[in-house]
């Protein structure tokens, strides 16, 4: 364990790594097939029914990473969970219920006598709009230092309606790469109708963020940082537009740049999900508690890591398969 | 209420909800997997057709399983930030364990068992089934790890009111740890036994006489002959260990107030904590120093050796545990009963299910459900035996709960149980509506499709 120097140092960085890329590649999987849920309303009986196919095989292993991420929060970091958790006590319920409502009605939308089906496509929305709503409140009061006032309320309202947009937008971008057709051609809309929501909300955060804490200022607008950043916001106003010029060219005859959407959104997730961590970090707490003061012992942290770093490449492998095997546009699903 | 009896009752709600298909899915991934060998070897569509409809179950069972999971996984932080705090260092690698190791097999390969049949090889289809049903196994394997750990600590030691493991081969297997893990997959098995019996027997009494519902109605009243005199042996082994290690809960899962020999084996009840005896006892003379001691004059341990003299009660609450642990029981002989006559009957006359009686096949439909009345009746029984105890010695329930208002806590408890009330309900019918669509022959394709078959029906994407 010395091997790399003092464990005390590096095992807090690495789980507190380990869990931002958890909670990056949950944000960016459960955020398309969230998003998909926010635009239900908009799409016709049929349509409902590729929609969830497109998703059906991946849902349930997206989510997984959601637990993954409070998994490494819980046990890396345990004092910190139980403050941030207790903090966030109702909108992690509202969060929880989402989940299980989406998450049956999966299940049950094709399971139950047909004339209920339209009840659970109406639960798959609300469960899916409910998660993402939590998530984006969450986001805001987190951002605001888990402090209670009305200002922080009011922010965290803005950074729900901006983050359900900003998932509906990925789950538009996901659409268009799996689906053909009229649905297709409804998700280029959608996607148009949804990157403002995107931009919004990347501005409001990337805004409030140095506002709130002096210390996020300076980490941000001192020289030279204020340079070496830089290419930071200018390479996420060149995605937005690249994503903007992408949509402007489908839908097409030949489903040419059709993933590209995706890609770009991904790329825009990444971005903004680097810029907050680079602001809070070394807090896992803003402002209260750094990882370092929160961090598990060593030695069931260096236990947990071993695992790590077998399984984390198998599971990257098998979900790899998984996408291999249900690649190409979305068909309808069967069990046979 | 406070906020921690609150925080219990949500905690049990959630729990009870969660474990009733974990239950299930445990063992019918192995069942599934036994369907498809069956099909790979025979190349009979009748364990196909099973296959098709268990599926189904399983697919259903697993989503309520996954949700309600994650609900909990985040009470620990937002009602028990204690637990984690105190005994994070143990509590935390496994959980973390059970992460990495099942729930991304499972959630992974759960996708291609469902939906992946005619997309890749029958060996890939059959391996999928494989590993989710590995997966939901080392799933149960960690948690139960975890639970036994809070019912017989050691592996560890106390610094500034913190565990620490010092011993990871001693923490894992812990001494109640292959009881518990052993009667927990007994217990899945039997669910699961008597949930495809009854939704057979459901079918069969609607007038299905497919080759695909006689299949799996012996399967079910089979297994569930099979597995259930291993569960009442393992039960008995269960308590011997628990009975070295929380002495206390024995005393009140055997309503046994003064330690002693020749301790009746009580069959009714009514344990009085105020006055410390019972009222309207009927019971075996010496049956409980029997089973315990196996002798007449064995000493069985009382209740009221763990109040202390300034009066505090350290033993759980007498009732619920005497009363649980009577239902256990008592469901698992009835289960006993059925699936060994019922056996009897299908063996004897070399008629399969037609030599049943009606009144048999009758009785297996509510006993359907009857893994679900005694899995949750054992751990009623083992759970609220552990109270006052979080975990066994080093921390109480009380210690850990939330500085949550009350209010608070109610309005997401009472919501709770009003979503798990009709996700039950929906859940049950759906399960009654899935068995009579396909008793009245309404299974959308007969034939058997080929594995594989749909790559060459699909345009490749590129």
């Amino acid at each position: 364990m010395e091997l790399f120097g003092d464990p005390a140092q590096w095992l807090p960085f690495t789980f507190a790594a380990l869990m931002g890329v958890s909670i990056l590649v949950y944000v960016v999987l459960d955020g398309f097939d969230l998003g998909v849920g926010v635009l239900f309303p908009f799409a016709s009986d049929d349509e409902k029914d590729m929609m969830v196919a497109s998703i059906g095989p991946f849902w349930d292993a997206n989510e997984t990473w959601l637990v993954l991420a409070i998994g490494l929060l819980l046990v890396a970091f345990p004092s910190a969970h139980g403050t941030i958790l207790t903090a966030l006590y109702l909108p992690v319920a509202i969060m929880l219920i989402g989940l299980i409502l989406r998450g049956v009605a999966f299940e049950f939308r094709v399971k139950a006598p047909t004339p209920h089906k339209a009840t659970w496509n109406w639960l798959f929305f609300a469960g899916s709009l409910m998660t993402s709503l939590a998530q984006g409140f969450m986001l805001g009061k987190y951002v605001m230092g888990l402090e209670s006032t009305l200002g922080t309320w009011v922010f965290a309202m803005i950074t729900a309606v901006f983050l359900t947009v900003a998932y509906s937008f990925i789950g538009a971008c996901w659409l268009i790469l799996k689906t053909e057709y009229t649905l297709q051609s409804k998700a280029v809309d959608w996607a148009k109708g949804g990157i403002w929501g995107l931009v919004l909300g990347l501005g409001a955060v990337s805004l409030a963020t140095p506002l709130v804490s002096t210390r996020i200022f300076d980490k941000w607008f001192t020289f030279p940082e204020i340079i070496l950043l830089a290419p930071m916001p200018i390479l996420s106003g060149l995605l937005v537009w690249l994503l903007w010029r992408s949509l402007q060219r489908l839908p097409n005859a030949t489903d040419a740049g059709a993933r590209t959407p995706f890609l770009y959104a991904i790329a825009l997730f990444v971005l903004a999900f680097g810029g907050l961590a680079y602001s809070f970090y070394p807090y896992v707490v803003p402002e209260k508690l750094t990882i370092y003061e929160a961090a598990s012992a060593p030695e069931s942290l260096f236990i947990i890591l071993v695992g790590t770093v077998f399984v984390l490449p198998m599971i990257a492998g098998y979900t790899a398969l998984a996408y291999t095997i249900f690649k190409g546009k979305a068909a309808e699903l069967r069990y046979d | 209420m406070d906020t921690l009896m609150l925080s219990r009752i949500q905690f049990g709600a959630n729990i009870s909800f969660h474990i009733l298909f974990p239950t299930i899915t445990i063992a019918l991934g192995w069942v599934l997997l036994f369907f498809k060998l069956r099909f790979n070897a025979t190349g009979d569509g009748k364990w196909m057709e099973a296959y098709r409809f268990w599926v189904k179950v399983f697919a259903l069972s697993f989503a309520m399983g996954v949700v309600s999971g994650i609900t909990m996984s985040f009470q620990f932080g937002t009602n028990w930030p204690g637990f984690m705090e105190t005994v994070g260092n143990i509590a935390g690698p496994l959980l973390a364990y059970e992460v990495l190791t099942a729930f991304f097999l499972e959630a992974v390969f759960l996708g291609i068992m469902l939906f992946g049949f005619s997309r890749v090889p029958s060996w890939l289809h059959t391996t999928a089934t494989f590993l989710v049903a590995f997966g939901t196994t080392m799933s149960a394997f960690w948690i139960i790890v975890l639970n036994s750990w809070m019912h017989t600590p050691q592996g560890y030691e106390m610094r500034d009111g913190v565990a620490f493991a010092t011993d990871w081969m001693a923490i894992i297997f812990n001494p109640s740890m292959p009881y518990r893990f052993t009667h927990m997959l007994l217990a899945s098995g039997l669910t699961v036994a008597f949930l495809v019996a009854g939704f057979s027997a459901f079918r069969w009494l609607l007038g299905d006489r497919s080759d695909g519902v006689r299949v799996t109605l012996k399967t079910g009243v089979y297994l569930g002959a099979l597995l259930i005199p291993l569960q009442i042996l393992m039960g008995d082994l269960h308590g011997l260990n628990t009975l070295e290690h929380q002495p206390q809960k024995v005393a009140a899962m055997e309503g046994n107030w003064e330690t002693g020999p020749n301790v009746p084996l009580l069959l009714f009840a009514l344990p009085d904590e105020e006055a410390r005896e019972n009222r309207f006892e009927v019971g075996i003379p010496n049956g409980a120093s029997l089973i315990l001691k196996h002798k007449a004059e064995g000493v069985v341990p009382g209740l009221n050796d763990f109040v202390t003299e300034d009066g505090e009660v350290s033993h759980p609450p007498v009732a619920p545990v005497f009363w649980s642990f009577r239902i256990m029981v008592g469901t698992g002989f009835a289960m006993l009963f059925l699936s060994w006559s019922a056996a009897f009957l299908m063996l004897r006359k070399g008629r399969g299910p037609d030599g049943l009686p009606k009144l048999m096949t009758l009785a297996m439909v509510p006993m359907a459900f009857s893994g679900w009345v005694a899995t949750l009746a054992g751990w009623y029984t083992t759970e609220i035996g552990r109270q006052p105890w979080l975990v066994q010695g080093v921390m109480t329930t009380e210690m850990a709960v939330a500085d949550v208002p009350a209010p608070f806590v109610a309005i997401t408890l009472t919501t709770y149980l009003a979503i798990y009330a009709l996700l039950l309900a929906a859940y049950v019918g759906v399960l009654f509506y899935l068995a009579r669509k396909a008793a009245h022959g309404d299974v959308p394709r007969r034939r058997t499709p080929q594995s594989g078959e749909a790559i060459t029906r699909t345009v490749p994407a590129e």
